[in-house]
């Protein structure tokens, strides 16, 4: 998340940009797109394969309301005022009909911002924030995934049947592992009591000192452990962990760790057992279309990150067609509610906080081979990893 | 009144006693050299006298007020110039900016941030530059000026400050051997006029003989002798320094004497 | 007591690791003085290379022991190239300028790791040996681990015997005092800064392979280890090899102990012992005092504008000033954002140019004006005009505060210092969440109703930013500028004039932080938003290569360089996926085709002429 970057535009690119020149209704809908390609590649690269997957099966049967779909996507080198730029090159030089797209919470936030400012539709993909969708959420702002709290919901009946009351917690230090800790420690205390938290670890993102930090986790004498660590730093976390028998008889809890861009990379030592969210490549049955065709065309199994960018587009493509329009008014009332379909099942997005419900897969972490896999696991749908409306109002303002 | 009054000035550096018990003054329009053999303690006298080093013992006053100690900046305000042995100017700006920047320093003109530079005490750093003869170099960048001309660039820089005081330590190594007397007349003139207190280290006994109204000889850390030139010219024991068996340094009289 | 050995020896091998990177950084920067901004991407192409070789050998020892071997003869060549291509042709060119260069390469490096080995994190399947641990005081600890251990005071034991035992070495370290006589003995100082350099980067590429039994190659390690590595090499002093390896020891031990008894400090740790590290001992721990280590640029004589300049500044102002209308929202928000990019360059070279103060952290400054805008509009409902008034104070206070510390070192323990400071300001923003929102950031803070159309922001963001550059441009022309440049060109006779030259170099230190706090108020109001990037290292990198690019001896430079890097990076950012190799390749042909700077350049050709 840390990437070089300027923070500023051209004059000259811009002041050259020829007008562009079309006609409403014949041309075909234009999506404007950003995200962090150069800065979470792990990620966005199998989330752009995803959404052009999606956008070719879309024109493929005929477009939306007879016109083509068109996605004009940008990068954002991970800086959020580098998003809000280009997403105003792309409303008022490429006239976008409406933006999407998002990796980091601050990127997510900042477009939300920006669009609502531009009354304009945004649609979130990734970015986890809880606010995206409560405290700074917009009319114009949909997010597909699940947020940080629901993540963590969504593991929490299984959490709560482990046995360890002694907990230690370990994440990045960042807004989304600070408040998936936080939600973990509410919502496990909500149902546990007694259960305690006796170490908390906030590794750096991307320097983690792994040795450190397990020997710390390891000194606190924890019986169960909630990871939010990913990526570079989950690879070494594990390692460590591995070596020195952390993980030996402790229950762990890990967001996000089940997904194949972060468990494929621990290879070999993936831990047994971990109750994790993520997607069980090649097991889902619902998914095998879209596995195959995707396969097909990569020449390698999609990731979390492919399915993401595939059911973004096939969602805005659904709500276009449901609005028939790209007015912005009529997109909201559409996108209100509005059903759609995803490689892991029906899903839609709510009217109260325009949250997706679009769900994720509980389970445990296991060993194939040389591979890490899940086993045990169930898809959980994001309708039922929410607070009360009545919350959610009050949250929103 | 004296202008400078030096008293039992004492430094030690590790234990080594490099200058012991120093006493001399300098009056008004006064030219004193401080010569002696390498490590005699010249400039570390200077650099006490100068601000640079603070005295172990003993006292440095100017018009009466102790000085010892106090900073380099302090004592240029207190009205002492100096020249260094190594030349310094200010290598971005012209001959005249350099002049401009002391004088302009020494007029505490210093703090304001909005005024232009360009023409703040500029005819009195053209006078300056005229004086010590640089006239025509002064719109040139000081980074590509002669060696000499530096010297004589801070000389004109020491001058701007009004000093009654001037300290020039080796103002004529690195020169060639006309040029040294040239610009040790041009001082030995200002002194006069201005009524001008110079204390100097030199090597060149030629210009130490041929313009100081009094020298002082030091030789491992103590003065030896003080006087006229003719007197320390006769001076049995300068002459055993200078001339003698070479115990203490083999440095010569002669004119042209090495820079170090 | 058990507790204290397991940490204490985890601490060791982290100091090992770090060692392994700072050591060929040291090694570079006390030969060549180049400060090498890629020594990261080397290292990373360690891991990847080392990848790339340990995966198809057999995984036993001493098998893994020569691919890590190859690794490193593999990047130490690598090195060699890029010295020879590159670096050799800048070694005349202002202190510095070699950054410039190396950043180039980060970008370029970048893009082709990405291309090459793809965007997955990559990790060797661990052998039983290399899992292994043995019992220490009834904890488990990494054999591995205990190897790492070993082999930092065994690269250091190497290199002390090959730079005080072999010819080679004797010549390097008399290369690294004088550069003439070493010509003047006959030997090829060419060879010699090329073996040098290439000597570094083998190291880095053993840093990096060693660095995978515990992680994986992947495209992050190149800035999680290049700061960190910056820090010991000042902290132990710049040059100095051993005290290199005693800032690593420091580092990590700190780290290890610093992990359990305040987890919450991980982001600020290193830089906090850095900072007190060089307030207490200017030149780091083992550093030579009178090493010349300033980077300032060289004294080339500064003129006044001339007539036809100043003419020239006027046309261009007023081609600014009619853009609303003929360009579009969206070119005038990059005109905007150029105009934010100009006082922030002007800024920097302020105290960079003609203070001498090459400063590594000047996002500090921009950032606190930033969240002093953002905080004070939306806590505390401020208006427009009011926050903006209070960026630049709030800036300058805190430049006054912190810069005390600055201006009393010099060359890179000065810049190292700043860029200190910025990542403690950094630290607050990201961390402090009840007041800054964290990394979400500070949102919706717009400006109000009759100052929010397009034209009216960049007209307002032009007046406030070209005219703080003008203001600043018209403070170097003041007596107060003359004796800034006093101050940098020689210190000792500016104080024998009678000039407080710590006060001159923190007074022009508190303008220029004042300066880049309104250009941080003004992006505050135009973006809407204030995110902790506005204080990251990556920030404070731009102004530099926007200095740098423009030329820091003339004062066009940092106009010239917000402007042709900001249109270079806006531009590639929308033309092509692969804008990072781009951006890159065209900051090195710049920075060959203008050693000196665009503007340096441009203005040397018109003197001729």
């Amino acid at each position: 998340m840390l990437t070089r970057r300027g923070l500023f535009g051209t004059a000259a690119a811009g002041l050259a940009a020829p007008a562009i020149v079309r006609a409403e209704g014949n041309g075909p809908i234009r999506i404007g797109e950003v995200n962090s390609y150069t800065a979470a590649p792990a990620f966005t690269v199998p989330y752009r394969n995803g959404w052009q997957v999606a956008v070719d099966e879309i024109n493929a049967s005929g477009g939306v309301a007879g016109r083509k779909i068109e996605v004009l996507s940008r990068d954002d080198a991970g800086q959020p005022q580098t998003a809000t730029q280009l997403a105003g090159e792309l409303l008022n030089d490429a006239k976008v009909d409406l933006l999407a797209g998002g990796f980091l919470s601050n990127v997510g936030l900042a477009m939300s911002d920006f669009a609502a400012r531009s009354n304009k539709l945004y649609v979130a993909g990734e970015p986890l924030t809880d606010a995206l969708v409560w405290e700074r959420g917009n009319p114009t702002c949909f997010r597909l995934r699940p947020s940080t709290y629901m993540q963590v919901a969504m593991m929490l009946p299984a959490a709560a049947t482990l046995k360890a009351t002694r907990w230690a917690t370990v994440a990045p230090n960042y807004e989304y592992g600070q408040s998936a800790v936080k939600w973990f420690k509410t919502l496990l205390k909500a149902r546990r009591p007694e259960v305690e938290f006796v170490a908390d670890q906030l590794p750096a993102l991307g320097k983690i000192d792994a040795g450190a930090t397990v020997q710390a986790l390891a000194g606190a004498k924890p019986d169960g452990i909630f990871n939010v660590l990913f990526g570079p730093d989950l690879t070494n976390f594990v390692r460590q962990g591995n070596t020195r028998g952390l993980f030996e008889g402790r229950d762990v809890v890990s967001v996000l760790t089940g997904e194949p861009e972060y468990l494929l990379p621990l290879g070999d030592e993936t831990p047994e057992g971990w109750l994790v969210t993520g997607y069980p490549v090649g097991q889902v049955p619902a998914a095998r279309v879209f596995e195959a065709a995707y396969q097909d065309r990569f020449k390698q199994a999609p990731r979390m990150g492919s399915v993401v960018g595939y059911t973004l587009l096939h969602s805005i493509a659904a709500g276009i067609a449901r609005a028939g329009s790209t007015d912005t008014g009529k997109l909201i009332t559409a996108f209100e509610g509005l059903p759609f379909d995803s490689p892991f099942g029906p899903a839609i997005y709510r009217a109260v906080d325009h949250q997706g419900t679009f769900g994720t897969f509980v389970g445990r972490t296991a060993l194939k081979g040389s591979e890490g896999t899940m086993t045990d696991w169930q898809y959980v749908d994001g309708k039922d990893a929410q607070p009360s409306d009545a919350e959610v109002r009050a949250l929103r303002r | 009144m004296t202008v400078l009054a030096v008293e039992g000035l004492r430094k030690s550096f590790g234990g080594v006693l490099a200058v012991d018990g120093v006493s001399f003054a300098v009056e008004p329009g006064e030219m004193l050299a401080l010569i002696g053999p390498n490590g005699a303690g010249k400039t570390t006298c200077f650099n006490m006298v100068g601000g640079q080093l603070r005295p172990d013992a003993g006292s440095v006053r100017l018009a009466g007020r102790d000085i010892g100690g106090v900073s380099p900046r302090r004592i240029c305000r207190l009205g002492v110039g100096r020249t260094f042995q190594v030349t310094a100017t200010f290598a971005s700006m012209t001959a005249r900016e350099n002049v401009q920047v002391a004088a302009v320093a020494h007029r505490r003109g210093t703090w304001r941030p909005w005024r232009s530079a360009a023409d703040l005490e500029r005819p009195a750093a053209e006078a300056l530059l005229d004086q010590v003869g640089l006239a025509a170099q002064a719109e040139r960048a000081a980074g590509v000026l002669a060696y000499g001309d530096l010297k004589r660039l801070e000389l004109a820089m020491a001058l701007a400050a009004e000093p009654r005081l001037l300290l020039m330590d080796e103002p004529t190594a690195g020169m060639a051997a006309g040029e040294r007397v040239a610009l040790m007349r041009l001082v030995r003139g200002i002194a006069t006029g201005r009524g001008l207190a110079v204390l100097f280290t030199e090597h060149d006994m030629d210009v130490v003989f041929g313009v100081s109204d009094r020298i002082a000889v030091l030789a491992r850390g103590a003065l030896i002798a003080s006087g006229a030139p003719e007197a320390i010219r006769a001076d049995p024991q300068v002459r055993a320094i200078y001339l003698g068996d070479g115990r203490t340094g083999g440095e010569r009289p002669a004119s042209g004497g090495r820079d170090c | 007591m058990g507790f204290l050995l397991v940490h204490a020896l985890t601490g060791l091998a982290g100091a090992s690791s770090l060692f392994l990177v700072a050591s060929g950084l040291t090694v570079i920067f006390g030969v060549t003085r180049i400060v090498n901004f890629a020594h990261g991407s080397l290292t990373m192409l360690g891991a990847y290379v080392g990848w790339t070789v340990l995966t198809r050998l057999p995984r036993d020892p001493a098998w893994f022991a020569l691919g890590v071997a190859g690794t490193a003869a593999a990047l130490a060549a690598l090195g060699a190239l890029l010295e020879m291509g590159l670096l050799r042709r800048l070694y005349r060119s202002p202190e510095l300028f070699q950054l410039l260069a190396t950043f180039g390469v980060v970008l370029i490096v970048q893009d082709a790791a990405l291309a090459t080995w793809g965007p997955d994190d990559l990790t060797i399947s661990r052998p039983p040996w290399l899992r292994a641990y043995v019992r220490i005081a009834d904890e488990r600890f990494p054999v591995y681990d205990l190897v790492l251990i070993a082999i930092g005071p065994a690269v250091l034991a190497c290199l002390w015997l090959l730079f005080n035992r072999t010819r080679w070495g004797r010549l390097v370290r008399a290369a690294t005092w004088d550069r003439e006589m070493v010509g003047a003995l006959g030997v090829d100082q060419r060879v010699l800064f090329t073996s040098v350099f290439a000597l570094g980067a083998g190291l880095a590429g053993l840093a990096g392979a060693l660095g995978l039994p515990a992680g994986s190659a992947n495209l992050g390690i190149d800035l999680s280890v290049i700061t960190e590595a910056f820090v010991v090499v000042v902290i132990g002093g710049l040059g100095s090899i051993t005290g290199a390896y005693l800032a690593s020891l420091l580092i990590g031990l700190l780290q290890a102990f610093g992990v359990v008894l305040i987890p919450k400090a991980t982001l600020v740790l290193v830089f906090v012992v850095m900072a007190a590290v060089l307030v207490l001992r200017p030149n780091g721990l083992l550093g030579r005092g009178g090493a010349p280590t300033a980077l300032a640029g060289t004294a080339t004589p500064v003129r006044p504008p001339t007539r036809g300049m100043l003419l020239g500044w006027g046309l261009l102002l007023l081609a600014a000033l009619a853009a609303p209308l003929v360009a579009g929202p969206y070119a005038l928000s990059i005109l905007t954002e150029a105009a934010v990019a100009v006082l922030f360059a002007a800024s920097l070279h302020f105290v960079m140019g003609p203070g001498g103060m090459a400063s590594f952290g000047h996002a500090a400054w921009f950032g606190i004006g930033a969240y002093a805008a953002g905080l004070s509009a939306q806590g505390l409902g401020v208006p427009m005009p009011g926050a903006l008034l209070l960026a630049p104070l709030a800036a300058g206070v805190a430049a006054v505060l912190f810069g005390a510390f600055v201006v009393r070192l010099s060359g890179v323990y000065l810049a190292m210092l700043t860029l200190a400071f910025a990542q403690i300001v950094w630290a607050a923003a990201f961390q402090w969440v009840s007041v800054t929102g964290g990394d979400n950031g500070i949102l919706g803070i717009w400006p109000p109703a009759w100052a929010s159309g397009p034209a009216v922001v960049y007209l307002l963001a032009l007046t406030l930013c070209a005219g703080g550059a003008a203001v600043l441009q018209r403070v170097l022309y003041s007596p107060f500028g003359y004796a800034l440049r006093a101050s940098r060109d020689s210190p000792l006779r500016a104080e024998a004039i009678g000039l407080d030259t710590r006060r001159i170099r923190l007074a022009a230190f508190a303008v220029a932080g004042a300066a880049a706090g309104l250009a941080g108020g003004v992006f505050t109001f135009v973006k809407g938003s204030v995110f902790p990037g506005f204080v990251s290292i990556p920030h404070s990198m731009d102004a530099l290569v926007m200095v740098l690019l423009g030329g820091v001896q003339t004062m066009a430079g940092p106009v010239v360089g917000a402007l042709a890097y900001t249109g270079l990076y806006d531009g590639l950012l929308r033309a092509t996926a692969y804008w990072r190799l781009v951006l890159g390749a065209a900051i090195v042909l710049l920075v060959l085709a203008f050693p000196e700077g665009i503007a340096g350049a441009v203005q040397r050709r018109l003197r001729r002429a």
